[in-house]
């Protein structure tokens, strides 16, 4: 896998920067139900990164099909498209250190303009869109970029409160270089009501940490008579410079 | 007033969702035509050097109840104790290997399986080495932030015993949570989120 990385940066060796547990969310949040018996109750165990953390799989631009990151037509039959309002999602996948993360993995997926996922277990009465699948992926450039092509999920409902929604979102998958960087996130829009109401955006304390997750409507990015643009910046977790340790590998 | 370090916050985690298949494993949830196949469904091939094992399991809740929702994904070592990373300065790992593996429980058994190899011995940051071990990253509706955690393997006494993470686990107790028994072609290796039997997870 790692013959596919492009850039002439110089691989990182250190470890990452701790991982900030009050802003991410805790693991018993009552309120959104099924944390309750999912949620470790015991303390975690802390040290500092390994090996087996410092490394983790890179993928390379060959896994990519043309139109993977076009939800609106990879799934569509030939010269049809999904239906929905058309958007672009742009932004960058940075680290903690504010640089740019080229060659991370996103992969996303997303209810339809309805609402509806395209799962077995989903029942919303919604319809599913014959022509949406729901899932893409790509990988970031040099500088950390990326851009997809989609429609705008619908809220939908689901089975916690009596009458709880979830506001629109996409969910992202994120690969940096390291193991220890893994992570799963949504991505929320801009101006939408849902977003304060929502059980699983309240898993997160920190108000700060939710806004990180909405993404802003772009419309220098737009495309004039086709789609709206939001950008969506990442962070993975920072990382070590290793020049005073026992190995100098330079920065 | 002192100038600012302007580091960046890591992007919160929410979680995977009850439909994370439909994202990172649509052939399984019959999405197909997308992807020519589930990245992370296969490790190894015809050439991969070391010793081929399976690793099955299941997350269990805290009622015991196994999680049939669950994406599962691990990442180890080559025969050799080297990582297929460009992080890995050691050496070159065995290219037909891929150390990384992605699987979704079993919609009605909640198991889930790798097809794999035995993973050689890794350095620990103080050079000693560390037992033969496998990471762990589980996700699922109900879990806010992936959970990170390790097997080691039940036949791996001596070197379990001289690991310095395990040697990290302050009740003794809990220390089996994270090795997995020796069965007939593998390994077996059950996560418990919650109850007497709670594997160790790390924060690392």
């Amino acid at each position: 896998m790692s013959e596919g990385m492009l850039s002439n940066r110089k691989p990182e060796t250190g470890a990452f920067f701790q991982r900030d547990r009050e802003w991410h969310p805790q693991a018993y949040t009552p309120w959104y139900k099924t944390s309750v018996l999912r949620s470790p109750q015991k303390a975690l165990l802390s040290l500092d990164n390994t090996l087996s953390e410092i490394t983790g799989p890179v993928f390379g631009h060959n896994i990519l099909g043309a139109l993977d990151n076009d939800l609106i037509h990879n799934f569509a039959k030939p010269g049809e498209s999904a239906i929905g309002p058309r958007i672009i999602v742009y932004g960058r996948v940075l680290d903690e250190r504010g640089r740019g993360v080229p060659g991370a993995l996103l992969e996303f997926w997303q209810a339809n303009a309805g609402g509806r996922y395209r799962h077995k277990k989903e029942g919303y009465i919604a319809p599913l869109d014959p022509n949406f699948g729901g899932c893409g992926r790509t990988i970031t450039d040099e500088d950390g970029g990326y851009v997809l092509r989609t429609v705008q999920p619908g809220p939908y409902p689901w089975p916690n409160g009596p009458n709880d929604w979830r506001p629109a979102h996409i969910h992202f998958s994120i690969f940096g270089h390291g193991f220890a960087q893994r992570l799963i996130t949504q991505m929320y829009f801009e101006g939408d009501p849902m977003i304060p109401l929502c059980p699983i955006v309240k898993t997160i304390n920190d108000p700060a940490a939710i806004s990180d997750l909405t993404a802003a409507l772009d419309m220098s990015a737009t495309t004039p008579m086709d789609s709206r643009a939001y950008k969506f910046d990442i962070v993975l977790r920072g990382r070590r410079s290793t020049l005073f340790e026992n190995r100098l590998e330079g920065n | 007033m002192v100038q600012p370090l302007n580091r960046f916050k890591e992007s919160a985690s929410q979680t995977a969702g009850p439909y994370v298949h439909i994202g990172l494993t649509p052939n399984f949830s019959e999405i197909n035509g997308v992807y020519p196949h589930d990245l992370g469904s296969s490790m190894v091939n015809d050439k991969t050097r070391g010793k081929r094992i399976a690793i099955t399991g299941r997350v269990l809740d805290g009622t015991g109840t196994p999680l049939r929702d669950a994406l599962v994904e691990i990442w180890q070592a080559d025969a050799d104790g080297l990582y297929n990373s460009p992080s890995e300065m050691r050496g070159a790992a065995d290219p037909n290997f891929t150390g990384w593996g992605r699987c979704a429980t079993d919609m009605v058994s909640g198991e889930f399986r790798f097809e794999t190899v035995k993973p050689g011995r890794v350095p620990f940051n103080d050079g000693r080495l560390m037992a033969p071990h496998v990471t762990f990253w589980i996700v699922a509706r109900g879990i806010n932030i992936g959970l990170h955690t390790r097997m080691y393997f039940g036949d791996e006494d001596a070197a379990n015993a001289e690991d310095p993470v395990l040697a990290r686990i302050e009740h003794r107790v809990r220390l089996p949570t994270l090795v997995a028994e020796p069965v007939e072609g593998g390994y077996r290796f059950d996560i418990h989120l919650q109850g007497e039997k709670e594997t160790v997870f790390f924060d690392i």
